[in-house]
């Protein structure tokens, strides 16, 4: 049996395109198949190219796509997406596995775009407060105008403890203001000895996030990131990826901390 | 089985075969090279023994037989898509044992690292390789270092002598093209010594990739990526889309080479990029090609044809980079102590 060629995109239907902010659309696209949280696709845009993007949501016979309008096939998908169809490939890496978490105290930080990666786990403990011992969302947007998924965040405040700040407040933004890391410290952590810390932002972001939560006394091992890099294959090819021994596209994206803290580009 | 034969049979048997194979060896392109009356010797199609070059080392390796600087991956039209055809004919590569070596890394990335790459398994699947011998080592190869001066993992062994050519085959097809010919003990001719050797360090340690040691790289490499482009071990790959000027929906989309010295290798959409510094950038290659390579796939990826050295424009020798890392290495080892 010859093998599937793997750079040869399928077609998925955009069925639903959720507005978020004026360069960062959620676009709801039909796949059917295991994806996990995390996993990323590469959505591909003959003439304009690929561009990796991680799986925001996870529905019946559906995938979210949280893209955010900044590169040459990004701004091309906003330009042209109406009622159309998009080409993907995957889903890459190993995305984050629910099991890893459940039972437990879990503190997830997120920054921006960072939170689409790991919104899948948010919606699963939002939806199953009772898998696991608590919930925190500690999240950071640059300004209000950049806040995602705010839709989401009504239904999640409900089931689980959601802390969200801003870098740049506005006028009529009266909620928190500063980086995540600011509320790190009054954050109450029952045993923190078994409690999991999942961190995913932009490199300094994590950097700040991970060093507070092991000085707070959170265990290494307890703690998950996930990172970002080019990636024009997703199958461990084209090398653009490479941190060390590491392909983040196979290896990863999502790291356990012990292995993640040696990933130095 | 190991034969003795003439160049005019040997070119006969080649003849026929070039009805199912393109044959590619090194060539002397004369007063191609980067100079005035320099000439390259790269891979290109022969037709006799007599236009290979046995004497000298090959500028460029055999990779862009397996893995074209430019691949069409496939075509597209609207929201159709053809996968490029796949050559008619398969290919027939002379290569040293060095360059032999250098087909096992690219075979471990495109066949075992993750998916089966299809366009460079059907390239390979159809590929026969013919080891050229090395009577004496040449400028900078360090074979011997790393451990990949002898192979047996070839077709064929062919070493011309005047008119005489004397064959080890492992080749079906050519057991019975030489059937006449004289049987004849053949051993490939290979190097035992090299004038540079290398030490490779057994770990690095990480707190080494922001020693100083690699600033002086940064201050002289130009990130040009000559020495990525003629490594056969090196495999990187960026794809590219282009489209027709004449019909604007039609276009396909390719792959071409890349290298982690140049600019852009690691952009991110919104600009992010890492490895800014070259000097971290000659780490992030030396480091890959005789460090974080085993740790992954069990070998060294660097197979030391010396190629890099030969072709840096700025002088910049991979082998030194190494000895001289492995004395940083241990000094920092000693200091530990």
């Amino acid at each position: 049996m010859t093998e599937l060629n793997p750079y040869i995109p399928f077609l998925s239907e955009i069925t639903e395109v959720i507005k978020h902010t004026e360069i960062e659309y959620t676009f709801r696209m039909t796949f059917n198949g295991d994806v996990k949280p995390g996993q990323f696709f590469e959505v591909s845009l003959p003439k304009f190219g690929e561009a990796p993007i991680s799986v925001s949501g996870i529905g019946d016979g559906t995938v979210d796509l949280t893209i955010r309008k900044v590169g040459k096939v990004t701004d091309e998908i906003f330009e042209n997406y109406v009622g159309d169809t998009l080409f993907l490939r995957g889903p890459y890496g190993n995305g984050f596995d629910i099991a890893n978490y459940k039972g437990k105290e879990i503190l997830l930080v997120a920054g921006g775009t960072g939170l689409s990666p790991v919104k899948g786990i948010v919606d699963y403990f939002s939806a199953h407060p009772e898998d696991c011992k608590g919930f925190t969302l500690l999240v950071g947007f640059k300004s209000p105008k950049d806040m995602l998924f705010k839709k989401d965040f009504e239904i999640w405040k409900k089931n689980i403890n959601v802390i969200m700040t801003v870098d740049y407040p506005d006028e009529e933004y009266d909620g928190n203001c500063g980086l995540v890391t600011q509320y790190i410290p009054e954050l109450m952590i029952k045993g923190l000895t078994d409690a999991v810390g999942i961190v995913v932002g932009p490199p300094i972001m994590m950097k700040c996030t991970i060093s507070d939560l092991l000085a707070k006394g959170f265990k290494e091992e307890n703690l998950w990131i996930s990172q970002e890099r080019k990636m024009c294959c997703g199958i461990g090819k084209c090398g653009h990826c490479k941190i060390d021994d590491t392909y983040i596209c196979l290896d990863g994206p999502v790291f356990n901390y012990t292995k993640g803290k040696f990933l130095k580009d | 089985m190991g034969y003795q034969t003439t160049t005019e049979k040997m070119n006969a048997i080649f003849s026929d075969l070039s009805k199912d194979y393109l044959i590619y060896a090194p060539k002397r392109f004369v007063g191609d090279g980067t100079f005035t009356s320099i000439d390259t010797i790269r891979y290109g199609e022969i037709t006799d023994l007599a236009e290979i070059e046995f004497a000298e080392k090959s500028d460029y390796s055999f990779k862009e037989v397996l893995l074209p600087i430019s691949e069409t991956l496939f075509y597209f039209t609207e929201n159709e898509m053809k996968e490029a055809d796949a050559p008619k004919k398969g290919a027939i590569v002379f290569l040293r044992s060095c360059d032999l070596h250098g087909l096992k890394r690219m075979d471990t990335i495109y066949l075992e690292n993750g998916a089966v790459d299809t366009y460079y398994k059907r390239l390979r699947d159809h590929t026969k390789f013919i080891l050229m011998g090395c009577e004496n080592s040449f400028e900078n190869c360090f074979c011997v270092s790393m451990g990949t001066q002898q192979s047996k993992d070839y077709d064929a062994y062919l070493k011309v002598d005047g008119d005489t050519v004397l064959v080890d085959s492992r080749w079906d097809y050519l057991d019975t093209a030489l059937t006449d010919a004289t049987p004849a003990p053949v051993i490939a001719d290979s190097v035992t010594t090299n004038d540079t050797v290398v030490t490779i360090p057994e770990t690095v340690p990480q707190t080494l990739f922001d020693a100083p040691f690699w600033e002086e790289y940064g201050n002289r490499c130009i990130a040009c990526g000559r020495c990525n482009f003629v490594c056969p071990t090196c495999t990187c790959f960026t794809m590219q889309d282009i489209f027709y000027t004449d019909n604007g929906k039609a276009g396909e989309r390719r792959r071409v080479w890349a290298s982690c010295h140049v600019d852009g290798y690691t952009d991110m959409a919104g600009g992010h990029a890492f490895r800014n510094d070259k000097g971290q950038r000659m780490r992030f290659k030396v480091l890959h090609k005789v460090n974080d390579y085993k740790r992954r796939f069990g070998t060294h990826m660097c197979i030391g044809c010396g190629r890099c050295d030969d072709v840096c424009p700025e002088y910049i020798s991979f082998a030194n980079c190494i000895n001289k890392l492995n004395t940083l290495v241990n000094d920092a080892a000693k200091e530990e102590n």
